[in-house]
């Protein structure tokens, strides 16, 4: 029984890793760009919650409804400014200049929030469980947290499979310069890929810093399971990020029930055997995203 | 007056220059063909038109305005449209979608899905297969189908002949007609001479980046296109 409430955790913890990668694996679809600041941005994001709850008495919940959209104009002002700019010389560009953010932020974090392990506290949900019967018992908050990647999953899926903004992300994915001469905007559209992605990870890093403790230097790991998730489960597929996410947080809570100090090791090596054998994911690309 | 009009348009890519100062003028309604050899510059002649390459401002006129260096993107919105040599269909995208993207801009005007499919009934039926498996023909077809959702004033069409069978060109020269018919002003780049000739009311030959011949076919001898052609 132990063992299949590990799995029932680690499919929920899934969830979660699939919301941190879906942004990345968005932008890199759109534009090839590798945003190595991703992790960064979702802890920035759960710091700003920390600072709407503290100043404006939001509980961290609440504070979605204001830091996602601040998340998202940055992330559209980022990319028009500075982003853009980058774009159409290979991929290492990109790389370093994201990095630097990622030092950039982490820095400015440690500045203002000092070292300290921060947590959001949304009021008694995040202990709450629901008893599955037989001794088993998930939590609310993993439950909702799994909810929302899901239904933002496929909120995005209807949203690149059925809208014009939609169809021009594939299209620019495909081939941004003939997506350009049917008269898409690729600045203005890498823009607002940014934003998304942004706004996804920003719930990402909340829900995070509801789960459990983080402080400024949290990003990188986020980084790495998000990359974890996305080669797991194929890029270019979003269901296969949900089920990259969710092998990902399995092999962790397995590992972790083996010994504690195992969990992050285990997930590490189960993302390196499908490198291995299956090197283009468990779902293998294929080029439509439906 | 002309719809397009362009002056000693130079296009450089890097350090190699591609066009040393083309000038040519398109009337409104009127068909234009550019004919010319390999590398003889007609295919970046069109992608300088339609924004895809760097030009100066004074070099382009659209009606009456200066476009030179405006992005393909805003040169779509004013109505200038390529259909692009190698047929670019978005391979992500069912044919339906590659038609829908072709009106992203959204400019009001006669075509809509309804009529391309009526030009094109061979798309209808494979409307939600990915564009990329269709025939080459068909996907000729699409490029053109997708490029007059966008209700183009000025159409640039680019070697839509290229490794068909005769028989499917003559079909694509047809659509050509009705488009023309519609008032679309046309501007085509094409290797099939003959096929061309048949089908333009002016005519410009490139060869090695500059203009070498412009007429009327009808008043052109075989002499000299081939004179401008190959070079004397």
């Amino acid at each position: 029984m132990a063992w299949l409430d590990s799995i029932v955790q680690g499919i929920l913890l899934g969830g979660l890793y699939a919301l941190f990668a879906t942004g990345l694996s968005l932008i890199f679809g759109v534009m090839r760009l590798v945003n190595l600041a991703h992790g960064d941005f979702s802890i920035l994001a759960a710091f700003l919650a920390v600072v709407s709850v503290q100043q404006l008495g939001l509980s961290p919940l609440l504070s979605l409804a204001l830091v996602v959209p601040v998340m998202a104009g940055a992330g559209y002002v980022l990319q028009r400014l500075l982003l853009n700019r980058l774009l159409g010389r290979g991929i290492l560009p990109a790389v370093l200049v994201t990095f630097g953010f990622s030092v950039v932020i982490q820095n400015a974090l440690l500045e203002i929030f000092s070292a300290d392990s921060h947590r959001l506290d949304p009021g008694g949900i995040e202990t709450a469980s629901l008893a599955l019967g037989g001794g088993l018992a998930v939590g609310w908050f993993p439950l909702l947290t799994f909810a929302v990647a899901v239904l933002l999953l496929v909120a995005l899926q209807l949203f690149i499979g059925r809208t014009a903004v939609g169809r021009a992300f594939r299209a620019a994915s495909d081939d941004g310069e003939t997506a350009a001469l049917m008269g898409v905007d690729n600045r203005t559209l890498y823009g607002l890929a940014m934003a998304l992605s942004l706004a996804i990870v920003a719930v990402a890093g909340i829900f995070l810093g509801i789960r459990t403790t983080f402080a400024f230097s949290s990003g990188p790991d986020r980084l790495l399971y998000a990359f974890e998730a996305v080669i797991i489960g194929g890029l270019g597929s979003l269901w296969g990020t949900l089920v990259g996410g969710v092998v990902l947080g399995v092999a962790q809570t397995l590992g972790a029930r083996v010994s504690p100090g195992w969990g992050v090791l285990t997930g590490h090596l189960v993302f390196l055997a499908v490198l291995l054998l299956r090197p283009a994911g468990l779902f293998a690309p294929s080029r439509r995203q439906d | 007056m002309s719809l397009l009009r362009v002056r000693e348009l130079s296009v450089f890519y890097g350090n190699f220059q591609a066009l040393f100062g083309v000038s040519l003028d398109v009337r409104e309604r009127e068909t234009v063909a550019v004919i010319g050899a390999n590398g003889a510059g007609k295919t970046t002649l069109l992608r300088a038109l339609a924004g895809a390459l760097p030009v100066a401002r004074e070099a382009v006129e659209f009606d009456g305005r200066a476009l030179g260096g405006h992005p393909a993107h805003a040169l779509v919105e004013l109505g200038i449209v390529l259909v692009p040599e190698g047929r670019k269909i978005f391979p992500s995208l069912s044919v339906e979608e590659n038609l829908l993207l072709g009106r992203y801009r959204e400019r009001p005007g006669a075509w809509t899905l309804e009529r391309v499919y009526q030009l094109f009934p061979r798309l209808v039926e494979r409307c939600h297969q990915p564009g990329t498996n269709l025939s080459g023909g068909a996907q000729q077809m699409l490029a053109i189908g997708r490029g007059l959702m966008a209700n183009p004033r000025l159409l640039l069409v680019d070697e839509i002949s290229l490794g068909l069978a005769p028989l499917i060109v003559k079909d694509l020269y047809r659509v050509l007609q009705t488009v023309r018919s519609e008032g679309t002003t046309l501007l085509i780049v094409e290797q099939d001479v003959s096929q061309v000739l048949a089908f333009a009311e002016r005519v410009v030959c490139l060869r090695k980046g500059a203009v070498a011949l412009e007429g009327e076919p009808a008043r052109l001898t075989r002499e000299q296109i081939s004179a401008a052609y190959f070079g004397a």
